[in-house]
Protein backbone atom coordinates (compact mmCIF):
# COMPACT_ATOMS: atom_id res chain seq x y z
CA UNK A 1 0.00 0.00 0.00
CA UNK A 2 2.75 2.02 0.82
CA UNK A 3 4.24 1.73 -3.32
CA UNK A 4 0.70 1.71 -4.26
CA UNK A 5 -0.65 4.56 -2.98
CA UNK A 6 2.31 7.78 -4.27
CA UNK A 7 2.30 5.51 -7.43
CA UNK A 8 -1.78 5.80 -8.30
CA UNK A 9 -1.48 9.52 -6.61
CA UNK A 10 1.23 9.69 -9.07
CA UNK A 11 -0.22 8.30 -11.87
CA UNK A 12 -3.38 10.25 -11.54
CA UNK A 13 -1.72 13.57 -11.64
CA UNK A 14 -0.10 12.88 -15.06
CA UNK A 15 -3.18 11.92 -16.31
CA UNK A 16 -5.50 14.65 -15.21
CA UNK A 17 -2.25 16.65 -16.56
CA UNK A 18 -2.86 14.88 -19.85
CA UNK A 19 -6.36 14.91 -19.99
CA UNK A 20 -6.41 19.15 -19.05
CA UNK A 21 -4.56 19.35 -22.53
CA UNK A 22 -6.28 17.66 -24.74
CA UNK A 23 -7.83 19.37 -27.65
CA UNK A 24 -11.41 20.56 -27.88
CA UNK A 25 -14.25 18.15 -28.68
CA UNK A 26 -14.60 18.12 -32.25
CA UNK A 27 -11.16 19.71 -32.79
CA UNK A 28 -9.44 18.72 -35.85
CA UNK A 29 -5.93 19.19 -36.50
CA UNK A 30 -4.65 16.71 -39.33
CA UNK A 31 -5.35 18.48 -43.48
CA UNK A 32 -5.75 14.85 -44.25
CA UNK A 33 -9.36 14.40 -43.83
CA UNK A 34 -10.51 17.99 -44.73
CA UNK A 35 -8.64 17.62 -48.27
CA UNK A 36 -10.12 14.21 -48.70
CA UNK A 37 -13.63 15.54 -47.87
CA UNK A 38 -13.23 18.49 -50.92
CA UNK A 39 -11.41 15.63 -53.54
CA UNK A 40 -12.81 12.27 -53.18
CA UNK A 41 -16.05 12.88 -55.09
CA UNK A 42 -15.12 15.50 -57.46
CA UNK A 43 -11.45 12.48 -58.54
CA UNK A 44 -13.45 9.60 -57.96
CA UNK A 45 -16.89 9.89 -58.66
CA UNK A 46 -18.11 8.18 -55.47
CA UNK A 47 -20.24 9.79 -52.58
CA UNK A 48 -18.73 7.73 -49.65
CA UNK A 49 -15.40 9.33 -49.05
CA UNK A 50 -14.42 6.73 -46.50
CA UNK A 51 -14.84 4.30 -49.17
CA UNK A 52 -13.09 6.39 -51.35
CA UNK A 53 -10.53 6.24 -48.49
CA UNK A 54 -10.18 2.48 -47.99
CA UNK A 55 -10.45 1.25 -51.43
CA UNK A 56 -8.22 3.62 -53.47
CA UNK A 57 -6.05 6.33 -51.40
CA UNK A 58 -5.39 4.08 -48.83
CA UNK A 59 -6.18 1.04 -51.16
CA UNK A 60 -3.03 -0.69 -50.25
CA UNK A 61 -3.71 -0.78 -46.25
CA UNK A 62 -7.25 -2.48 -47.19
CA UNK A 63 -5.34 -4.98 -49.75
CA UNK A 64 -3.26 -5.97 -46.70
CA UNK A 65 -6.38 -6.28 -44.21
CA UNK A 66 -8.08 -8.47 -46.27
CA UNK A 67 -5.35 -11.19 -46.50
CA UNK A 68 -5.00 -10.52 -42.72
CA UNK A 69 -8.87 -12.27 -42.71
CA UNK A 70 -7.52 -14.64 -44.97
CA UNK A 71 -4.55 -15.75 -42.92
CA UNK A 72 -6.93 -15.76 -39.76
CA UNK A 73 -9.32 -17.52 -41.62
CA UNK A 74 -6.36 -20.87 -42.59
CA UNK A 75 -5.54 -20.19 -38.71
CA UNK A 76 -8.71 -21.18 -37.37
CA UNK A 77 -8.95 -23.75 -39.84
CA UNK A 78 -5.99 -25.51 -39.23
CA UNK A 79 -6.27 -25.07 -35.37
CA UNK A 80 -10.17 -26.51 -35.64
CA UNK A 81 -10.26 -29.18 -38.17
CA UNK A 82 -10.99 -32.55 -37.26
CA UNK A 83 -12.35 -35.23 -39.88
CA UNK A 84 -13.41 -37.68 -37.73
CA UNK A 85 -15.91 -34.87 -36.04
CA UNK A 86 -16.98 -33.58 -38.98
CA UNK A 87 -18.92 -36.67 -39.68
CA UNK A 88 -20.64 -37.01 -36.41
CA UNK A 89 -22.02 -33.36 -36.73
CA UNK A 90 -23.86 -34.18 -39.93
CA UNK A 91 -26.04 -37.14 -38.30
CA UNK A 92 -27.72 -35.06 -35.68
CA UNK A 93 -31.02 -33.36 -37.01
CA UNK A 94 -33.22 -30.93 -35.28
CA UNK A 95 -35.95 -28.98 -35.38
CA UNK A 96 -37.00 -25.66 -33.67
CA UNK A 97 -40.22 -26.13 -31.84
CA UNK A 98 -42.13 -23.76 -32.52
CA UNK A 99 -43.78 -23.02 -36.10
CA UNK A 100 -43.52 -19.03 -34.97
CA UNK A 101 -40.12 -18.99 -34.08
CA UNK A 102 -39.07 -20.45 -37.34
CA UNK A 103 -40.89 -18.47 -39.68
CA UNK A 104 -39.40 -15.38 -37.83
CA UNK A 105 -35.92 -16.97 -38.40
CA UNK A 106 -36.96 -17.72 -42.09
CA UNK A 107 -37.62 -14.14 -42.54
CA UNK A 108 -34.56 -13.04 -40.66
CA UNK A 109 -32.13 -14.88 -42.78
CA UNK A 110 -34.11 -13.21 -45.92
CA UNK A 111 -34.15 -9.66 -44.97
CA UNK A 112 -30.45 -10.17 -43.89
CA UNK A 113 -29.22 -11.67 -46.63
CA UNK A 114 -30.65 -8.68 -48.69
CA UNK A 115 -29.63 -6.05 -46.31
CA UNK A 116 -25.99 -7.36 -46.91
CA UNK A 117 -26.26 -7.43 -50.34
CA UNK A 118 -27.60 -3.84 -50.60
CA UNK A 119 -24.78 -2.87 -48.19
CA UNK A 120 -22.12 -3.91 -50.57
CA UNK A 121 -23.74 -3.24 -53.73
CA UNK A 122 -24.12 0.24 -52.68
CA UNK A 123 -21.01 0.45 -50.36
CA UNK A 124 -19.51 3.39 -52.63
CA UNK A 125 -22.54 5.13 -52.83
CA UNK A 126 -24.01 5.27 -49.38
CA UNK A 127 -22.12 3.92 -46.47
CA UNK A 128 -21.56 0.04 -45.97
CA UNK A 129 -19.08 -1.95 -48.41
CA UNK A 130 -17.76 -5.23 -49.11
CA UNK A 131 -16.68 -6.07 -45.30
CA UNK A 132 -19.68 -5.02 -43.66
CA UNK A 133 -22.08 -6.57 -46.61
CA UNK A 134 -20.24 -9.72 -46.67
CA UNK A 135 -20.38 -10.24 -42.53
CA UNK A 136 -24.21 -9.92 -42.29
CA UNK A 137 -25.12 -11.45 -45.51
CA UNK A 138 -23.02 -14.60 -44.17
CA UNK A 139 -24.49 -14.03 -40.86
CA UNK A 140 -27.86 -14.52 -42.41
CA UNK A 141 -26.63 -17.58 -44.47
CA UNK A 142 -25.93 -19.24 -40.43
CA UNK A 143 -29.37 -18.61 -39.30
CA UNK A 144 -30.33 -20.67 -41.93
CA UNK A 145 -28.84 -23.35 -39.70
CA UNK A 146 -30.13 -21.85 -36.25
CA UNK A 147 -33.84 -22.81 -38.19
CA UNK A 148 -33.58 -25.13 -40.40
CA UNK A 149 -31.44 -28.28 -40.23
CA UNK A 150 -27.51 -29.64 -40.58
CA UNK A 151 -29.09 -30.98 -45.00
CA UNK A 152 -30.24 -27.31 -45.55
CA UNK A 153 -26.64 -25.68 -44.60
CA UNK A 154 -24.68 -28.15 -46.07
CA UNK A 155 -23.97 -26.38 -49.41
CA UNK A 156 -22.36 -23.32 -47.34
CA UNK A 157 -20.43 -25.44 -45.26
CA UNK A 158 -18.88 -27.34 -47.91
CA UNK A 159 -14.93 -25.86 -48.09
CA UNK A 160 -14.00 -27.34 -51.51
CA UNK A 161 -16.88 -24.68 -52.90
CA UNK A 162 -15.72 -21.92 -50.21
CA UNK A 163 -12.10 -21.89 -50.77
CA UNK A 164 -11.42 -20.87 -54.21
CA UNK A 165 -14.38 -18.48 -53.98
CA UNK A 166 -12.47 -17.13 -50.92
CA UNK A 167 -9.14 -17.41 -53.14
CA UNK A 168 -11.18 -15.15 -56.23
CA UNK A 169 -12.10 -12.45 -53.75
CA UNK A 170 -8.53 -11.75 -52.24
CA UNK A 171 -6.81 -12.69 -55.24
CA UNK A 172 -9.07 -10.55 -57.32
CA UNK A 173 -8.14 -7.14 -55.24
CA UNK A 174 -4.53 -7.73 -55.60
CA UNK A 175 -5.04 -8.66 -59.80
CA UNK A 176 -6.58 -5.16 -60.35
CA UNK A 177 -4.02 -3.77 -58.75
CA UNK A 178 -1.34 -5.70 -60.77
CA UNK A 179 -3.58 -4.78 -64.12
CA UNK A 180 -3.10 -0.91 -63.03
CA UNK A 181 0.69 -1.65 -62.80
CA UNK A 182 1.07 -3.59 -65.78
CA UNK A 183 -1.02 -0.34 -67.78
CA UNK A 184 2.17 1.67 -66.78
CA UNK A 185 0.76 3.38 -63.57
CA UNK A 186 1.22 2.83 -60.03
CA UNK A 187 -0.12 -0.22 -58.42
CA UNK A 188 -3.65 -0.23 -57.59
CA UNK A 189 -4.44 2.91 -59.44
CA UNK A 190 -8.31 3.81 -60.25
CA UNK A 191 -8.19 2.51 -63.95
CA UNK A 192 -12.25 1.34 -64.89
CA UNK A 193 -14.24 4.73 -66.29
CA UNK A 194 -15.78 6.73 -63.37
CA UNK A 195 -18.69 6.84 -64.53
CA UNK A 196 -21.62 8.88 -63.31
CA UNK A 197 -21.59 10.05 -59.38
CA UNK A 198 -24.38 8.57 -57.04
CA UNK A 199 -25.07 5.88 -59.20
CA UNK A 200 -24.30 1.89 -59.15
CA UNK A 201 -22.02 2.81 -62.15
CA UNK A 202 -19.90 5.09 -60.87
CA UNK A 203 -16.01 4.97 -59.08
CA UNK A 204 -14.20 3.06 -61.04
CA UNK A 205 -11.97 0.09 -59.63
CA UNK A 206 -13.31 0.88 -56.16
CA UNK A 207 -16.43 -1.30 -57.34
CA UNK A 208 -14.83 -4.12 -58.52
CA UNK A 209 -12.12 -4.18 -55.35
CA UNK A 210 -15.47 -3.67 -53.48
CA UNK A 211 -16.87 -6.72 -54.48
CA UNK A 212 -14.10 -8.36 -54.64
CA UNK A 213 -13.64 -8.42 -50.87
CA UNK A 214 -16.97 -8.50 -50.32
CA UNK A 215 -16.80 -12.02 -52.23
CA UNK A 216 -13.88 -12.70 -49.95
CA UNK A 217 -15.02 -11.88 -46.58
CA UNK A 218 -18.56 -13.84 -46.99
CA UNK A 219 -16.55 -16.69 -47.81
CA UNK A 220 -13.88 -16.41 -44.69
CA UNK A 221 -16.63 -15.86 -42.74
CA UNK A 222 -18.91 -19.20 -43.79
CA UNK A 223 -15.68 -21.19 -43.26
CA UNK A 224 -15.12 -19.42 -40.01
CA UNK A 225 -18.63 -20.86 -39.33
CA UNK A 226 -18.45 -23.87 -40.71
CA UNK A 227 -15.54 -24.34 -38.51
CA UNK A 228 -16.87 -23.26 -35.62
CA UNK A 229 -20.22 -25.14 -35.84
CA UNK A 230 -17.89 -28.20 -36.25
CA UNK A 231 -16.52 -27.17 -32.97
CA UNK A 232 -19.49 -26.18 -30.77
CA UNK A 233 -22.25 -28.64 -31.80
CA UNK A 234 -20.08 -31.79 -31.16
CA UNK A 235 -18.57 -31.12 -27.88
CA UNK A 236 -22.49 -30.96 -26.80
CA UNK A 237 -23.45 -34.46 -28.14
CA UNK A 238 -24.93 -37.04 -27.02
CA UNK A 239 -24.22 -37.68 -23.35
CA UNK A 240 -24.08 -33.81 -23.12
CA UNK A 241 -27.26 -32.67 -23.92
CA UNK A 242 -29.16 -34.83 -21.53
CA UNK A 243 -27.43 -33.12 -18.70
CA UNK B 1 -17.07 22.08 -43.75
CA UNK B 2 -17.71 22.42 -41.00
CA UNK B 3 -16.86 21.11 -37.42
CA UNK B 4 -18.91 20.43 -34.51
CA UNK B 5 -17.19 22.08 -31.52
CA UNK B 6 -20.00 20.95 -28.55
CA UNK B 7 -21.04 18.09 -27.04
CA UNK B 8 -24.61 17.77 -27.68
CA UNK B 9 -26.91 15.89 -25.02
CA UNK B 10 -27.42 13.17 -27.62
CA UNK B 11 -23.70 12.60 -27.93
CA UNK B 12 -23.29 12.48 -24.16
CA UNK B 13 -26.07 10.41 -23.78
CA UNK B 14 -23.96 7.70 -26.17
CA UNK B 15 -20.93 8.17 -24.27
CA UNK B 16 -22.21 7.95 -20.70
CA UNK B 17 -24.16 4.51 -22.04
CA UNK B 18 -20.69 3.54 -23.21
CA UNK B 19 -18.56 4.60 -20.17
CA UNK B 20 -21.27 2.43 -17.78
CA UNK B 21 -21.09 -0.52 -20.59
CA UNK B 22 -17.56 -0.99 -20.14
CA UNK B 23 -17.40 -1.68 -16.32
CA UNK B 24 -20.44 -3.93 -16.92
CA UNK B 25 -19.04 -6.33 -19.45
CA UNK B 26 -15.73 -6.19 -17.25
CA UNK B 27 -17.83 -7.03 -13.87
CA UNK B 28 -19.93 -10.06 -15.39
CA UNK B 29 -17.90 -13.52 -14.77
CA UNK B 30 -19.95 -15.85 -16.64
CA UNK B 31 -18.34 -16.30 -19.91
CA UNK B 32 -21.06 -17.27 -21.48
CA UNK B 33 -23.49 -14.31 -20.57
CA UNK B 34 -20.27 -11.74 -20.91
CA UNK B 35 -20.51 -12.56 -24.48
CA UNK B 36 -23.99 -11.52 -24.39
CA UNK B 37 -23.21 -8.38 -22.53
CA UNK B 38 -20.67 -7.79 -24.55
CA UNK B 39 -22.91 -7.49 -28.13
CA UNK B 40 -25.57 -5.24 -25.95
CA UNK B 41 -22.20 -3.23 -25.20
CA UNK B 42 -21.19 -3.23 -28.95
CA UNK B 43 -24.80 -1.93 -29.34
CA UNK B 44 -24.49 0.90 -27.49
CA UNK B 45 -20.50 1.83 -29.19
CA UNK B 46 -23.01 1.12 -32.58
CA UNK B 47 -25.40 4.21 -31.11
CA UNK B 48 -22.10 6.19 -30.17
CA UNK B 49 -20.58 6.07 -33.90
CA UNK B 50 -23.96 7.08 -35.30
CA UNK B 51 -24.70 9.88 -33.25
CA UNK B 52 -20.70 11.29 -33.89
CA UNK B 53 -22.36 11.08 -37.59
CA UNK B 54 -19.73 8.08 -38.63
CA UNK B 55 -22.15 5.42 -40.21
CA UNK B 56 -19.43 3.76 -41.95
CA UNK B 57 -17.26 2.39 -38.48
CA UNK B 58 -21.21 1.96 -37.21
CA UNK B 59 -22.14 -0.73 -39.45
CA UNK B 60 -18.36 -2.39 -39.16
CA UNK B 61 -19.05 -2.46 -35.16
CA UNK B 62 -22.63 -3.60 -35.28
CA UNK B 63 -21.43 -6.95 -37.63
CA UNK B 64 -18.23 -7.55 -35.99
CA UNK B 65 -19.86 -7.13 -32.44
CA UNK B 66 -23.28 -8.60 -33.20
CA UNK B 67 -22.10 -11.80 -35.61
CA UNK B 68 -18.35 -12.38 -35.88
CA UNK B 69 -16.89 -11.65 -31.85
CA UNK B 70 -19.39 -13.80 -29.89
CA UNK B 71 -19.36 -16.87 -32.50
CA UNK B 72 -15.61 -16.80 -31.60
CA UNK B 73 -16.56 -16.85 -28.20
CA UNK B 74 -19.47 -19.31 -27.94
CA UNK B 75 -16.67 -21.66 -30.06
CA UNK B 76 -14.30 -21.75 -27.43
CA UNK B 77 -16.45 -21.45 -24.36
CA UNK B 78 -17.80 -24.95 -26.44
CA UNK B 79 -14.82 -26.18 -26.57
CA UNK B 80 -13.42 -25.48 -23.43
CA UNK B 81 -16.60 -26.42 -21.41
CA UNK B 82 -16.32 -29.17 -23.50
CA UNK B 83 -12.96 -30.86 -22.45
CA UNK B 84 -13.91 -29.86 -18.78
CA UNK B 85 -16.88 -32.33 -19.23
CA UNK B 86 -15.07 -34.40 -20.42
CA UNK B 87 -12.02 -34.75 -17.78
CA UNK B 88 -15.06 -34.67 -15.08
CA UNK B 89 -16.02 -38.33 -16.50
CA UNK B 90 -12.66 -40.02 -16.60
CA UNK B 91 -12.26 -38.41 -13.04
CA UNK B 92 -15.35 -40.60 -11.97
Amino acid sequence: MAVLGPALLGLGALFSWAIAGLPAFGDYRGPYGLVLNRVVVPLRHTTNVVMGTTFDVRGVDTMGEEFILYAAVIGVTLLLRDETRSRQAERRTRRLPSDAVRLLGVLMVGGGLLVGLWLMAFGYVTPGGGFQGGVLASGAILLLYVVGSHRDYRPFRDAHALDPLESLGAGGYVVVGLAALASGTAFLTNLFGLGTTGTLLSSGSIAVLNWASAIAVSCAMLLLFAEFLETYVVPLEPEDTAS
Amino acid sequence: MLLATTLVPLQAVAFGLVALGAPVVVLTRDPLRQALVNGVYGISLVCLFVVLEAPDPALSMLVVSGIGYPLVILAAIARVRGHERRKREKER
